[in-house]
């Protein structure tokens, strides 16, 4: 079978380029519809693990102490990202407390733990066990995880509650504000470029 | 400039689980490296989007209608829906977190339901119209889709705070599930379109058709 491995195809209008070798924030576009073909990739494996890691210690706080705490006439209250999933899981409406949580903790915490799986073994120049499947689920994961909707909603809470009562950001808010933004930059698609290298 | 060749004109197809771009000419269903499915264009792609976006159209009724929450303050209950939160920002003066939430939870449905239309409709009738604009309103439609589940956080953040039985509680309601929907359908909707029908010609369409039958 012949080897396409220096073509690539636009996947919005479906034109065949071949593959040009980026430097330093360049970003490459389809001639036809203006859709990315390649984006320079600035992350060597190394830096990518390390940032991974920072991004799980980030996710241990984010998850284990409250996003905020609010204080009424003297009664004071706090909430995780758990607590919030909860208030959503009672009555008829529980399956939306599975999505909250799917969003909000579980994908971002598997796509992290994938994305250590497959760089540690990476880092040795190897493929780790499961590499195909690891590879699918973080595609599969990247949509469902909205890091960054959450810290946008977190903040929102926080003015809507404001206007009430005596509102405190957690550090469970601040180390979502550093998480979501790195989520975006390890879980993006650039991780692809790991089936070219290994 | 001209238009650089398509994969379909030279038997390949984008594995769209890694990238690589596989050859169909020895009728391969799977990435080779990868192991992914491999379709030409994705299966079913106009009526899984229609199905989808009808579905979250139905949804998006009672998202609206029916209250998302229920503030219950020393003694006193009431209803909100999500309307009527951006409404009470509004009147506060807070405008620009009312703007956040009407746009995040009204506007951004609205106009999927509008693009995703106008997509399939263009589609279906083989329009050659704006193409390069329809690819960019695709792109657009898919980067705006989640930001919807912003009132779905916001909802069981404030929940899972104001928990002061008689003094003050606040319970999600039914709405926060149809609006939940809603973004769901609109994402899965959205991932079901296929951009590249866009850019098809009845001619490589036939052409298709054949690779694919036989």
């Amino acid at each position: 079978m012949a080897n396409y491995d220096n073509l690539v195809i636009c996947e919005h209008c479906d034109c065949v380029y071949d593959k040009v070798t980026l430097v330093n924030y360049q970003t490459s576009y389809c001639s036809r519809c203006d859709g990315v073909l390649q984006r320079f990739n600035g992350l060597s494996v190394e830096q990518r693990l390390a940032l991974t890691f920072t991004a799980a210690v980030l996710w241990i706080f984010a998850n284990f102490y409250p996003v905020m705490s609010i204080n009424l006439q003297g009664l004071k209250s706090s909430a995780t990202l758990w607590d919030s999933v909860l208030a959503l899981s009672v009555g008829p409406i529980t399956f939306i407390a599975l999505v909250a949580a799917i969003a909000i903790i579980i994908a971002p915490v598997f796509q992290l733990l994938l994305l250590m799986w497959v760089l540690s073994f990476a880092l040795a120049n190897r493929r780790s066990p499961a590499f195909k499947s690891c590879m699918r689920w973080l595609e599969t994961l990247r949509p469902w995880s909205m890091l960054e909707v959450c810290l946008l909603g977190a903040m929102v809470a926080v003015f809507k509650l404001a206007g009430l009562l005596d509102v405190l950001p957690g550090i469970g808010l601040f180390a979502l504000a550093v998480l979501s933004l790195m989520m975006i930059r390890l879980a993006g698609r650039d991780i692809r470029d790991l089936w070219g290298i290994l | 400039m001209n238009t650089p060749p398509t994969a379909s004109e030279l038997n390949l197809c984008l594995c769209h689980t890694c990238g690589l771009a596989c050859d169909l000419s020895n009728r391969a269903h799977q990435c080779e490296r990868c192991d992914a499915p491999l379709h030409y264009r994705k299966i079913n792609s106009l009526t899984r989007t229609w199905a989808y976006l009808l579905a979250s159209l139905v949804f998006y009724i009672p998202a609206n209608l029916l209250p998302v929450m229920n503030t219950t303050m020393l003694g006193s209950g009431a209803d909100s829906t999500i309307m009527s939160g951006v409404l009470e920002f509004w009147q506060h003066g807070a405008w620009d977190i009312a703007l956040i939430i009407f746009i995040a939870s009204i506007a951004v449905p609205g106009i999927k339901f509008v693009a995703l239309t106008l997509l399939l409709v263009t589609v279906q009738r083989n329009s050659q119209w704006a193409r390069k604009e329809r690819s960019k309103l695709y792109r657009f439609v898919e980067l705006i889709g989640y930001w919807s589940m912003l009132d779905v956080i916001v909802v069981a953040l404030v929940a899972a705070l104001v928990k002061f039985q008689a003094l003050g509680d606040i319970e999600p309601r039914v709405g926060i599930l149809f609006f939940g929907l809603v973004v769901i359908f609109t994402m899965l909707s959205a991932m079901s379109f296929d951009p590249r029908l866009i850019w098809d010609t009845p001619q490589n369409k036939e052409q298709m058709d054949d690779a694919e039958s036989h």
